[in-house]
């Protein structure tokens, strides 16, 4: 800052000060030693203008920037006996007055600043020595009492019938604002404004005006006030001001996603409470709608954006009312539909989800009498969606839901320590007894399963054929191709409640005892024509879970138990199985990434790997054809969940071929596999290719990835930064940076090793 | 959630083999002070008495007085020195047992043919009422024994339609009170009968079915009755002596062949026609335990008498010839 510069708009009060203090030494206004700020006295005895004063502040910020020492310490002095006193209300004041009659704007310019700046001013120049009457926290509360006292002067006036501006204080405010101090400043102001305007209208009119001037408003909103409140002390802002209408509707619940629930139920209560406003509540709905119903959105969009949205998409609803839904049916009609099919399209459970409580609750809202959109999935994961203070009593069907759902999971939780003394036994074994006996050779199962149709025998059969097969090793394998093609094209003939897990156990327990040929006949009808997803999908599964049974080490006596235990990777519609997944694998990446305690290993069995010499026969037919479109499947195309899949079960297999001859090779293959794809635009994929780079890094050995595919690791690299960096989805991003921090593992780990 | 963390039902303390026949009914002496041994009265359907030694789980005797027809009830009386024992012969005979000995000493003839099994009640010091199914097919008879006079016989008012009486309990709100028999029958209905007027106190339409079994708890004042259906009925006795249904407890499987609460009112069992016994607790009925053992029908449940509570036992006698034995919730 240059003093000249500074100074110069200061000119004709710097006479003024010449005749308060003459200066003394060569560096001229004003005189720091002696010098004394005389509360009270300075302006009303002496007959000096308070703004005098402050121009003495004011011409501290030059000053400081010149001279340290014993003059600064004077000048701070000086300043916090200004501050302390009221001076900062009495300097706005005094310029509301001037500006009404029309103040030179630099003045006023250079005034806002140092009073806003201030605080950074001093610490900047005092450092550690600070005032704590200048540090932020207590100096903007301090100016937000200052600012009260102003306004109480200006109602006073305006009482009085003389006029007064403003627009200063509303600048001090915004600006304050601007730098961030909002929290501060309106921690004082908004109570006493609260209470100043609840019956005054004068002080209603004046704070009106007070927000309105504010440069950038978006600060404003967040006071985190009730709407009525909001109403009172902001007035029709949106309405009359173009800036402010563009912060409500557009800033804050298109542009951005980091407020609060209660502040959004706050704002688009606000815009509710008014008729002369609800014509933007509803413009908000239309433009949240069009971005929820959006696909581009839907796909790129982050998840908590889509949270926020669906959020205030709900509240919105709750608002409106049966007339204006009326006749705006159709148009949200149109709305849903779309948006639904955008939604049920993601491969995200969590979207898949968010779409459907919001649809259903539009679709109850919009449809009085006719059906109503219903959707069998229980929504126990969405609690979060709910806004927590729910003033409002109609509230979207999604959210009553939730809580109902969530009221009935706790009250079964009390009953449970509220009964007798006695705890029950398990009896989850008390099933209704079925007559008919089931069979006892593998070869009487698929005669049951194929023939016909004796609905007992047939369940009698599924819930006894996984023991079978793991009892009756030599007999299995004689028909295990067989046997695997009935169950893969199983269908259910009765309702059985876990008719999909047995099928799936018993899949696996084939798989386990034969591996070879049932790996090659399941992955040969991964890429065959007359398939649905979902068959193609239990084949992953399937995979996945067998080498994950063949990989454990098994003691001989146990293995009765390990099939007792639920899977480590379920994987049943519903499930969210990926998160099983890459909780291996994270959990994986832990153990390997950081140490600070050393824990001692539960004693394991040694077993031979038996995935280890069956390994490639899983994983090569899986990885090849990929890219070979079918008629009915292509995987490169629609199909881009079941891609996901493939390439998280893709990432199963390797890591449970960990120490295995075949892994070099397979982590090599997979590997090209993720360059191929790495810029796929679904979010599923990408995760399912990152957790592949995890497995890869992981699984083979680090010799060997240096020696076959360095340069493809240092272009990984150099993707996986750009992914952790940009990528919208967090959950891909958090992997790319597991990864790295593996890369970085590897490469400490090559450095201290000696070469 | 909670159910995984439960621990699996128990096994059998121990099972009990070589009826060679379905087991109908059990009933424990255990009582007794040392040098005697606990021991378990079983009858079986080839109209065998067998008395099990707890200790050894053998066999000390067997009594064959029912000449090869079903045995469906025993009891003891005067400790374990007499027994009797109600057979598909149409008779109740009155074993000796003291000292050794294992003789019929007396016996009383039914005309009933059905099902329905007697009940004992101690009145005084040598002096016992029974009640068991009269010779009209719908009438319950009163008798005291040992002098085998008739009390009263118990006749339901004409169209009353309650077909013939299935099971029977005496009971008297306290010792020396006016004695009291409920009743389950044929049509569904529990009755309640007051002996010494031989009136119908209270009925209560309860089950749909026939009553199989039932159990009185007089100090709650509350019952409960099971039917070939899939619910246990839980009523209780206001003090105007009417029937009123506590509530009703759904099952998986129907038909429960016996219900016996222990004697001291905390748990009680069912013996299931799906193989099963459940365990529930009596006050509020909260299912305990579900102990699947046996591979047939199970015909009759029963509580041992130990003097010492942490003692106490099940037994469970099945169609399959055997008799499991428990030992469940006997920690106080």
């Amino acid at each position: 800052m240059e003093p000249g510069a500074e100074l110069e708009p200061l000119d004709a009060l710097r006479e003024a000060a010449a005749a308060l203090e003459p200066p003394r030494d060569g560096i001229g206004w004003p005189q720091c030693s002696g010098a004394s700020w005389q509360p009270g006295a300075s302006w009303e005895q002496n007959g000096c203008d308070p703004l005098v004063c402050c121009c003495s502040f004011k011409g501290h910020g030059v000053f400081f920037t010149s001279r340290p020492g014993f003059c600064l310490v004077k000048t701070v002095d000086i300043l916090e006996q200004f501050v302390r006193e009221g001076g900062l209300s009495a300097l706005m004041w005094e310029v509301c007055q001037q500006h009404a009659q029309a103040a030179s704007p630099e003045l006023q310019e250079t005034l806002l600043n140092k009073v806003v700046c201030l605080p950074d001013h001093l610490s900047n120049k005092l450092r550690g020595e600070n005032l704590p009457i200048f540090l932020p926290q207590n100096y903007f509360p301090l100016l937000g009492t200052e600012i009260i006292q102003v306004l109480q002067r200006i109602s006073d006036s305006l009482r009085g019938g003389l006029d007064c501006s403003i627009s200063f204080v509303s600048q001090v405010l915004g600006k304050v604002c601007v730098h961030g101090r909002q929290k501060e400043i309106l921690s004082t102001l908004v109570p006493c404004l609260t209470d100043l305007t609840k019956s005054d209208c004068i002080w209603q009119r004046m704070c009106w005006r007070l927000v309105e001037c504010v440069p950038d408003q978006i600060k404003i909103w967040e006071v985190g006030e009730r709407a009525d409140v909001l109403s009172r002390l902001l007035g029709n802002l949106v309405v009359k001001n173009k800036k402010a209408q563009f912060v409500v509707t557009q800033k804050l619940l298109l542009l951005q996603y980091s407020c609060p629930t209660a502040m959004l139920q706050n704002v688009l209560g606000y815009l509710a409470l008014d008729n002369s406003r609800r014509f933007l509540l509803i413009k908000v709905l239309q433009e949240l709608m069009e971005t929820w119903a959006s696909s581009s959105a839907v796909k790129h969009s982050p998840v908590e954006q889509q949270l926020y949205i669906s959020k205030a998409i709900l509240i919105c609803l709750s608002h409106l009312k049966d007339v204006e839904i009326d006749s705006h049916r159709q148009e949200l009609f149109t709305c849903v539909m779309e948006g639904m099919k955008c939604h049920l399209d993601s491969n995200l459970p969590r979207i898949r989800c968010l779409g459907m409580i919001v649809a259903e609750s539009i679709s109850s809202r919009i449809n009085t009498d006719g059906p109503i959109l219903k959707f069998q999935v229980r929504l126990k994961q969405n609690l979060s969606l709910l806004p927590r203070r729910c003033t409002i009593k109609v509230f979207a069907v999604g959210a009553v839901l939730c809580f109902l759902a969530w009221g009935r999971s706790n009250s079964q939780l009390h009953f449970h320590h509220s009964d007798d003394d006695f705890i029950p036994y398990d009896m989850s074994a008390d099933k209704e007894l079925k007559k008919t006996k089931a069979p006892l050779y593998i070869r009487d199962c698929i005669e049951v399963l194929t023939g016909p149709e004796d609905v007992e025998k047939w369940e009698a059969t599924m819930r006894v054929l996984e023991t079978l097969i793991q009892r009756n090793t030599a007999a299995t394998q004689e028909v295990s191709v067989e046997l695997a093609k009935v169950l893969l094209h199983l269908e259910e003939k009765i309702y059985i409640d876990d008719f999909m897990e047995l099928r799936q156990k018993a899949l696996v327990a084939v798989t386990v005892t034969d591996p070879v040929p049932v790996a090659q006949y399941l992955t040969s009808q991964f890429y065959s024509l007359n398939y649905s997803l979902r068959q193609r999908m239990d084949i992953l599964d399937v995979l996945a879970l067998a080498a994950q049974e063949l990989s454990r080490p098994k003691a001989p006596g146990k293995s009765k138990l390990s099939s007792v235990q639920t899977p480590y990777i379920q994987i049943l519609p519903g499930s969210d199985s990926s998160k099983d997944w890459r909780r291996i694998v994270d959990e994986r990446i832990r153990s390997k990434t950081r140490r600070f305690a050393k824990v001692r290993p539960v004693e394991l069995v040694c077993a031979p790997n038996k995935f280890s010499s069956v390994a490639g026969h899983f994983f090569f037919p899986l990885i090849q054809n990929f890219d070979r479109p079918l008629v009915t499947f292509d995987l490169l195309g629609d199909d881009h969940f079941v891609l996901g899949r493939l390439a998280h079960t893709l990432a199963i297999l390797l890591y449970f071929a960990v120490n295995t001859v075949a892994a070099a090779a397979m982590g090599k293959a997979l590997l090209e596999f993720v360059w191929a794809l790495r810029f796929h635009t679904d979010s599923y994929v990408r995760q399912g290719l990152l957790s592949c780079v995890s497995s890869m890094l992981l699984s083979v050995p680090s010799d060997r990835l240096l020696e076959d595919v360095i340069e493809e690791l240092v272009e990984t690299q150099a993707w996986l930064a750009d992914v952790a960096e940009k990528d919208p989805d967090g959950d891909c991003r958090r992997l790319a940076l597991q990864n790295l921090l593996l890369m970085e593992n590897l490469k400490t780990k090559l450095e201290a090793a000696p070469s | 959630m909670i159910a995984t963390m439960a621990l699996p039902p128990p096994d059998p303390e121990f099972v009990l083999r070589g009826t060679a026949a379905p087991v109908h009914t059990l009933h424990f002496s255990c009582r007794s002070q040392e040098p005697e041994f606990p021991i378990l009265f079983s009858g079986s359907a080839n109209g065998l008495v067998q008395i099990w030694n707890l200790k050894t789980h053998r066999v000390d005797k067997t009594l064959d007085g029912h000449g090869g027809k079903s045995v469906y009830w025993v009891e003891t009386i005067r400790g374990r020195d007499e027994l009797l024992s109600q057979g598909r012969d149409q008779k109740i005979c009155l074993w000796d047992l003291a000292e050794g000995r294992s003789m019929v000493t007396d016996s009383v003839s039914m005309d009933s043919v059905g099902f329905c099994r007697c009940s004992l009640l101690k009145m005084a010091q040598d002096r016992w009422l029974i009640a068991m199914p009269a010779d009209d097919p719908d009438e319950v008879q009163v008798l005291e024994l040992p002098s085998k006079t008739s009390v009263c016989t118990l006749k339901p008012e004409a169209g009353a339609k309650l077909g013939m009486p299935m099971c029977l309990k005496l009971w008297q709100p306290g010792f020396g009170a006016c004695p009291f028999l409920m009743a389950g029958y044929e049509d569904g209905s529990v009755i309640l009968w007051n002996l010494s007027m031989g009136k119908m106190l209270s009925r209560l339409a309860c089950h749909q079915e026939p009553v199989m079994s039932l159990d009185f708890d007089s100090e709650k004042a509350k019952g409960v009755s099971g039917s070939s259906e899939k619910v246990l009925s839980v009523w209780s006795l206001d003090e105007q002596q009417n029937l009123k249904v506590h509530k009703t407890h759904e099952l998986i499987n129907s038909g429960i062949s016996d219900v016996t609460i222990r004697q001291d009112r905390k748990i009680l069992a069912t013996a299931g026609w799906d193989y099963r016994i459940r365990i529930f607790g009596w006050k509020k009925m909260k299912p305990l335990a579900v102990l699947d053992f046996h591979t047939a029908t199970v015909h009759c449940v029963s509580f041992s008498d130990h003097s010492r509570p942490s003692e106490r036992l099940l037994a469970a006698g099945s169609k399959d010839h055997r008799i499991s034995i428990w030992s469940l919730y006997n920690q106080t």
